[in-house]
């Protein structure tokens, strides 16, 4: 699509460098309020992101080279908390590390963006994608967003800048993208200018920010107050749903490209059977249902890009014809199945059969065969079993 | 004797001895903390505070607060602590100054960031860390150890109480050997940390030791460090009666005794391009009676503690700490 516009950018960049591109412009777009920053730390496979990052002259900018993802997080707050617009990026074991200090900036309520490559949870160590790291994170208060390609991870941060820091929003914001199938993996992207980046992105001013009055920030809360506090923070996050669309319009407006919406959905008008998966899978679902539809079989699929605050209105109204539904969960909570499937699952129609489908665990690649057999399996079943680990091999 | 060592622009004061062993006149006493010009309208510690009566940390807010008068302005990390529940509940606080409540080992990244955005934006505000023992010595030490690498604009004043005294009185790394806590409940046995040794090998601006008995002491170092740029490291004893099972009234007298007998020195460490200077601040006279009875009159140390073997350490630190005086 982005092909077609006579003043596109195209550059022929990995999924990491879209990403840091996409921080260097919004930072570099809030140099006439309070500047920009964030801690850097490396994790094998988003390194490049923050080596990009570190190279970039931003003006009113500090990129600070910590010695952990926790102080990578904690110099993010700082510098949110006072005022300026901030980033950072991890994978796996580095977020999990990171954990405390990504729910802390949840309930300081910074709007800050991460982006996050997903990285299967070591050891045994593993460097490939898994969507287990960043939904260990689901709770911590943070709007998540997968995505699907090179061009999606730079529109996405951008977006995520702005959605994050509307005023009746003020929630930090996670950009996932998978391991080495999109990290690694070059595609022709295009890059605004830093013109339309000013033009979409306002300057940020946290009504919140430390700055002389005699306040303390995150102190003590007795059990009202926390009611109160994460009260506020619920609201805040079913907020998204509204803002994602002005956000989208915005996006359009200045940018000329279309943002996905939270749940995307591929030949769903008509169909019978559906795959509902995140990130890079749903290009490979794409493949199983044509392969499906050519066979005369009413398939379709279903992304689900927008995972926090979870869509189940948008879901509920994509599943709503579908007989037999199929989560593929690119991960895997032990002791109870995917975890996609165990929050997505009440929004299937009440007679339809859904079953679990937990694949590509570890990174291992999933191809459209295989997609095509779990949708035989799909098809063949009386009724859904227990959730089911479908392994692919390399 | 530390006269020749101390600048300070604390107006001259009355030496007062209070030494009940030895009655050696050697440590300056402020006259009270009333107000004077320039100082903050409202001091850092205000009514309302939480702190247990004796707990070492509201002395030295308060000497933080004379120390950077009017003119000032502050912003401070605390990471958890006894100082970020002295606030009081949530939207109360008894602080007369911004105070980001950090999580547990983030004090020092915290503060790099509210440094950072203040640089970019010449607010011209001092921004310091305060933290408890137990958030500097263990849990936050790789943090504070990076920051004090990458010598950022922080000034980090470590209270000392020697306990995790917020949850109730657990060992730290800071515990000195023989304290009995809720987990060494036979007594410490390993010897605690010399963090101003391992701050100071970080080759910081300035790394410092205060003693909540030596006001005028103490005050100089505040100002200095107040004013200087860079890693600036402040290590304070802070007793806690609750902990150390101590009298809260004899807080002071317990520190006095503490420096008098040389188990806690009393010194500053500046570095710059011609190399480090270390400054013995205050002498010690190695009074054998004040190190007894700081022990004896400590509950912490009911078991007993070994004093020749204590003062035979005391005397080793003071060798190398004269090796690098230079004197």
């Amino acid at each position: 699509m982005s092909n077609l516009n006579p003043k596109a950018n195209l550059q022929f960049i990995s999924a990491n460098h879209a990403a840091a591109m996409a921080a260097t412009l919004a930072g570099r777009a809030n140099r006439n309020a309070r500047g920009f920053g964030g801690g850097i730390y490396p994790i094998t496979p988003q390194t490049e992101c923050i080596e990009y990052l570190s190279k970039q002259d931003i003006e009113k900018g500090s990129v600070v080279r910590v010695e952990s993802e926790h102080s990578a997080m904690g110099v993010c707050i700082g510098m949110a908390l006072s005022g300026a617009r901030t980033f950072t990026a991890s994978s796996s074991n580095g977020l999990s590390y990171m954990a405390e200090n990504v729910f802390a900036a949840g309930f300081y309520r910074l709007p800050m963006v991460m982006m996050a490559v997903n990285r299967t949870m070591g050891p045994p160590w593993n460097i490939w994608v898994d969507h287990g790291d960043t939904l260990m994170l689901r709770d911590s208060g943070w709007i998540q967003m997968y995505c699907e390609d090179n061009q999606e991870v730079l529109d996405s941060i951008l977006f995520a800048y702005r959605l994050a820091e509307t005023a009746n929003i003020l929630l930090p914001a996670m950009v996932c993208q998978d391991a080495f199938v999109l990290s690694h993996t070059m595609m022709m992207t295009d890059i605004p200018s830093q013109e339309q980046v000013d033009e979409y992105l306002p300057d940020l001013n946290l009504p919140h920010r430390v700055a002389d009055r005699a306040v303390t920030v995150g102190g003590l809360d007795f059990p009202h107050e926390t009611e109160a506090h994460r009260h506020q923070h619920h609201d805040a996050m079913m907020r998204v749903f509204d803002v994602y669309k002005d956000c989208q319009v915005e996006f359009k407006k200045v940018f000329g490209r279309e943002i996905p919406d939270p749940v995307v959905g591929y030949k769903t008008e008509d169909a019978e059977v559906l795959l509902v998966s995140m990130g890079t899978v749903a290009s490979t679902a794409r493949a199983a249902v044509d392969s499906l539809r050519d066979q005369g079989i009413k398939a379709g699929s279903v992304r689900l890009r927008l995972f926090r605050p979870f869509p189940h209105l948008l879901l509920e109204k994509m599943l709503a014809s579908a007989e037999r539904i199929a989560f593929i969960d690119r991960n895997v909570s032990p002791g109870m199945g995917g975890i996609m499937w165990s929050e997505g699952r009440v929004t299937a129609p009440k007679d339809a059969l859904v079953q679990n489908y937990m694949i590509g665990l570890g990174g291992g690649d999933i191809r459209p065969e295989m997609l095509e057999k779990v949708f035989a399996d799909l098809l063949s079943r009386e009724q859904a079993g227990p959730p089911q680990i479908v392994e692919v091999g390399a | 004797m530390n006269s020749d060592t101390i600048k300070t622009n604390v107006n001259p004061l009355p030496e007062y001895s209070s030494c009940s062993t030895c009655g050696i006149n050697n440590e300056p006493m402020l006259d009270g903390n009333m107000q004077r010009e320039g100082d903050r309208n409202e001091p850092i510690l205000r009514p309302g505070n939480t702190n247990c009566g004796g707990c070492g940390m509201s002395v030295i807010l308060n000497w933080l607060s004379l120390a950077a008068g009017s003119e000032t302005r502050l912003q401070m990390v605390i990471p958890a602590c006894c100082g970020i529940v002295t606030p009081g509940k949530f939207p109360n606080s008894a602080y007369g100054l911004p105070v980001v409540a950090s999580t547990f080992a983030s004090a020092a990244a915290v503060g790099t960031g509210l440094a950072h955005t203040a640089e970019l934006n010449n607010d011209n505000t001092r921004v310091i860390c305060f933290a408890g023992d137990g958030g500097t010595y263990d849990i936050g030490m790789a943090t504070l150890s990076a920051a004090a690498e990458r010598n950022e604009d922080l000034l980090y004043i470590c209270y000392d109480n020697e306990i995790y005294g917020n949850t109730g009185g657990q060992r730290s790394s800071a515990t000195p050997l023989g304290a009995v806590t809720t987990t060494t409940q036979f007594g410490k046995d390993v010897n605690k940390k010399d963090i101003v040794a391992i701050m100071s090998a970080h080759r910081i601006p300035y790394t410092a030791s205060l003693s909540i008995a030596h006001p005028n002491d103490s005050l100089a170092k505040l100002k200095k460090a107040l004013a200087m740029k860079g890693f600036r490291f402040l290590h304070v004893l802070s007793p806690c009666p609750t902990g150390w099972k101590s009298e809260p009234s004899e807080g002071i007298e317990l520190v006095r005794k503490s420096v008098k007998s040389g188990l806690f020195p009393i010194i500053e460490i500046e570095n710059d391009e011609v190399g480090e200077t270390l400054t013995i601040n205050i002498e010690p006279e190695m009074c054998e009676e004040s190190l007894r009875t700081y022990f004896e009159s400590q509950g912490r140390f009911k078991r007993g503690v070994d004093i020749p073997e204590i003062t035979r350490g005391i005397e080793r630190n003071w060798k190398s700490l004269r090796l690098r005086a230079g004197k």
